[in-house]
């Protein structure tokens, strides 16, 4: 499916909020944020953390833009440090005439960066928490502090303050509102015009030919994480087991913390192999089960997912990727398991892999995973990653609805037609599409056994050739069978480009949003972004490649294994890669940068 | 259902022979199992046996209900998950000593501070039989096998000393050469509410010359005939739980009542089993609508 390259932004403002980790940076980055949505402003929030409790440096960096956007942008236009040594971290991400707001407490040297083409900003941020409520409020008045700065209106800030303190007590919420309110006089009035930069307006004219959002507010605020739960939800997942891993856990409490809202079971297991086994035990008695999980988790799961496929049970496992190898990079980001979980456990049988890009697609991937794995009996394979999992997104309310959602459980026969069923029942029946009807334990009409070792239609261990073979195919024949539900690449910007990046997953924001910086360096490029990863739908993606211009994969990953997916499978072998794998996310400035490097003599 | 409806151990006869040799401990279990579904009035389609790899975990092949063969060491972990999801079914575990207190050690220390409404099953021949003769977490020191040639160095898991300490509502041993005992735990570990394990010393005629039929039936006394013995207290527990060697105790040696299951804690089962759900209501606009507001 061919869609246009970016919504059309040309307004952006990024802004970086640094500081050691334990003072807060992803709270602040989380209020600010919803602030700003609140205020009219989409946003796009990356945290940027360490693997510690305390110490280290922690960063989040916030973009604005009047219409959505699909990823952070570099450079940055204003700096909240909460230590000095956030200065000399960011400095050289920062946009000549950048603001840099600071404790006023902190030895910084203001006529050095003046001379930078940098705009110091100190303000008394200690000095005004403990004044108007504690020091613990600090945040509170950093972000008021960079509002005023920024000519954002306090009002946002101040209800959010209410909404989110106000369940501590009204004390809380006063105070902080208290503090915020000085900060932003403070910086109000010292420092209002003082940057070039500001969000007085989201539906101002600085650029008056593009119309401002026509969907327009409220905006949502929230993670790839929550918007995966929030599709599992209307997906009807009643059961979650998992063993906390970074940066999967937040799907674990927030399923835990609506256990009782949502009525789903929601088990935190001894470990990953318990997690994933109590996962096929519900599954297998006709509970919607998912699993979350990281790459690390997902290796000690892989023999338990040949025992999904080959005992045909239904089950979701979410692998929200950080780096590797072994602990790797535990807080940041890759897309280094694809190749991995495409082939994990021995032997052959079918499985479905998904990797959601965005936002939205999370919310789809939610609901469609669990449809897919009772359609197909089989463990489906939700391939995220960190930076897609907890970057903070703003959407419409609308973009994320039931248009589509739909429960489909397959060949699960009711109780109904057990009762009329006239003849043994056979839970690995061979059929034609390979998709067995299935029953659930329960059923006087219905006893069943069921085993890892090969088996017969009834589910009784054999040996013979003539039900291994039989069997084997019955089972591998699901995924030409599931090809019908495998979506090919969509297609972000012109048809007929001469360039085409080529990512999977979460690469697909940055990429989309390099179009437009490539463009005005007179690069013609588009976006094939694959979604549907198995089984690869060979003839829409041969199709599609076909159609592609010069092309480059862009992934974050050391191998390219998109690139040697696509080479298997269809013979295509792309002209270049763009491979990212320090950790960090792609910015759309280092993909258009790379993509030119790498084509730069031929265009 | 048998064509008749009457519920007797034919109604759990399968079409399948044990491959197991004759002699086998197994063969005393499997009958003892029948017999106490029987005797309880349990239905084949009420019972679900979970169980690993191993001899052993091959019993729900032999069994006309439903079963589930899994992976080794891990039948309590997918037991407990089906528990949890239908809490109506009567979830049995049937699995050997590795698959129980070796590789699924962990899901066994695990299971007992849990306290599922689950039976756990262990025939315990102090070998590794399937795999042809390697020493097992319970074989004694100075086992000698082909992977301890010298004899074993390690101590025995001791799983009664383990499922005390870890908390275990119900620990009892039987004993496969004794059907009668052995049924009668069975159905005593059926009847209690929570994690009940059932330990079965159980010869291997193929492969442990030296933990014998004869071996064992000179050792076993139960405990049920000894007036003074309390299940109720942990101290009796350990002290008998510990005894092993001239004699061994069978029979119920710990029993808490009372103590409500995992699954009466979770509080989304409380409308009841996931099974009878009905996933579409789910796709009430309301419900995501609110949902979402927590964003805005």
């Amino acid at each position: 499916m061919t869609r246009p390259a970016v919504p059309g932004e040309t307004f952006t403002l990024s802004i970086t909020i640094g500081g050691d980790a334990g003072q807060g940076v992803e709270s602040s980055g989380a209020l600010f944020t919803q602030a700003l949505a609140r205020g009219g402003w989409h946003v796009f929030g990356v945290p940027d953390y360490r693997s510690r409790i305390r110490g280290g440096h922690n960063f989040f960096q916030i973009r604005a833009t009047r219409r959505p956007s699909l990823s952070h942008s570099d450079p940055v236009h204003l700096l909240l440090a909460f230590t000095r040594e956030t200065i000399d971290v960011h400095r050289h991400n920062l946009a000549p005439g950048a603001g840099v707001i600071y404790d006023d407490g902190f030895r910084v040297n203001g006529e050095a960066l003046r001379a930078a083409g940098l705009v110091p900003l100190p303000v008394p941020l200690t000095k005004i928490a403990e004044e108007h409520g504690s020091k613990l409020m600090l945040n509170t008045g950093a972000v008021a502090a960079a509002s005023g700065v920024l000519a954002f209106p306090l009002e946002p800030l101040l209800g959010l303050l209410h909404d989110t303190f106000g369940r501590k007590g009204r004390r809380v919420a006063e105070a902080n509102v208290a503090v915020a309110r000085a900060a932003y006089r403070y910086a109000t009035e010292r420092y209002r015009g003082r940057l070039a930069y500001t969000l007085a307006d989201p539906a101002g004219s600085v650029d008056p030919a593009v119309p401002a959002d026509s969907e327009g507010g409220p905006f949502m605020v929230l993670t790839g994480n929550e918007a995966f739960c929030l599709g599992a939800v209307v997906g009807g997942c009643t059961f979650v087991a998992a063993y906390p891993m970074t940066p999967a856990t937040p799907i674990l409490e927030w399923m835990a913390a609506r256990e009782k809202q949502l009525g789903i079971v929601t088990k935190h297991a001894e470990d990953e192999i318990a997690a994933i086994c109590m996962a096929i035990g519900a599954g297998f008695v006709g509970a919607r089960a998912l699993v979350p999980t990281s790459g690390g988790g997902f290796s000690l799961m892989t023999e338990a997912l040949g025992m999904a496929g080959m005992c045909e049970v239904p089950v979701v496992i979410a692998n929200v990727q950080r780096g590797g190898p072994s602990t790797g990079l535990p807080t940041r980001t890759e897309q280094g398991d694809l190749l991995f979980v495409l082939h994990a456990s021995q032997g052959e049988f079918p499985r479905i892999v998904l990797a959601p890009g965005t936002h939205e697609q999370c919310f789809e991937a939610g609901w469609r995973a669990f449809n897919l794995a009772e359609k197909y009996q089989c463990p489906v394979i939700v391939l995220s990653d960190q930076f897609l999992a907890a970057s903070r997104r703003s959407l419409p309310l609308g973009a994320l609805s039931l248009d589509g959602v739909h429960i489909d459980r397959g060949a699960l026969l009711s109780a109904a037609e057990l009762d009329r069923l006239d003849q043994p029942y056979l839970r690995y029946r061979l059929t034609e599409t390979g998709i067995s009807p299935r029953a659930l334990p329960g059923h006087p009409r219905a006893v069943f056994t069921s085993t890892t070792d090969e088996h017969g239609e009834d589910g009784h261990i054999t040996e013979e050739i003539d039900l291994r073979v039989p069997m084997m195919s019955k089972r591998m024949r699901k995924l030409q069978t599931a090809l019908a539900d495998m979506r090919g690449p969509d297609r972000y910007g012109p048809e007929d480009a001469d360039v085409t990046l080529i990512c999977w997953g979460s690469t697909v924001g940055p990429a989309r949003e390099s179009l437009s910086l490539l463009a005005a360096e007179g690069v013609r490029a588009n976006v094939l972004h694959f979604t549907d990863l198995w089984p690869l739908p060979v003839d829409k993606a041969e199709e599609a490649l076909r159609q592609a211009g010069r092309s480059v994969a862009v992934e974050q990953n050391a191998t390219g294994q998109l690139a040697r997916l696509l080479r298997m499978m269809t013979g295509f072998q792309v002209d270049g890669h763009v491979l990212k794998y320090d950790g960090r996310p792609f910015a759309p400035q280092q993909i258009a940068a790379r993509v030119l490097e790498e084509v730069g003599a031929r265009v | 259902m048998s064509e008749n409806g009457v519920l007797d151990t034919k109604t759990y006869a399968s079409p399948y022979r044990p491959t197991w040799c004759p002699g086998c401990g197994d063969f005393g279990i499997l009958a003892a199992i029948k017999a106490a579904l029987v005797d309880l009035e349990i239905w084949p389609h009420e019972v679900f046996i979970v169980s690993g790899i191993g001899c052993g975990s091959k019993l729900p092949q032999y069994i006309f209900a439903n079963g589930f063969m899994t992976i080794h060491g891990r039948p309590l972990a997918v037991a407990t998950g089906a528990k949890l999801a239908n809490p109506d079914l009567h979830v049995l575990v049937v699995s050997g000593d590795g698959d129980s207190y070796g590789i699924g050690g962990n899901h066994f220390l695990h299971t007992c501070r849990r306290n599922p409404d689950i039976t756990h099953i262990v025939e315990n021949n102090q070998i590794y039989a399937l795999t042809k003769g390697q020493y097992s977490p319970t074989s004694d020191v100075g086992f000698r096998t082909t992977t301890s040639p010298d004899g074993v160095v390690e101590l025995p898991v001791n799983p009664v000393a383990v499922a005390l300490a870890a908390g275990a509502t119900f620990i009892a041993r039987s004993y496969a050469g004794e059907p009668k005992h052995l049924k009668r735990t069975i159905m005593a570990a059926m009847g209690h509410r929570g994690y009940a394990l059932v330990d079965v010393l159980q010869p291997c005629v193929a492969f442990n010359k030296v933990n014998t039929y004869n071996w064992y039936a000179e050792r076993i006394y139960d405990v049920a005939n000894d007036d003074t013995y309390d299940p109720t207290s942990a101290r009796d527990a350990w002290e008998r739980g510990t005894e092993w060697g001239d004699r061994i105790p069978i029979g119920i040696l710990y029993r808490r009542e009372g103590v409500p299951p995992y699954e009466t804690h979770v509080p989304a089962l409380a409308d009841g089993p996931l099974v009878d759900r009905d996933l579409t209501a789910r796709l009430d606009p309301g419900l995501l609508e609110q949902l979402k507001r927590e964003y805005v």
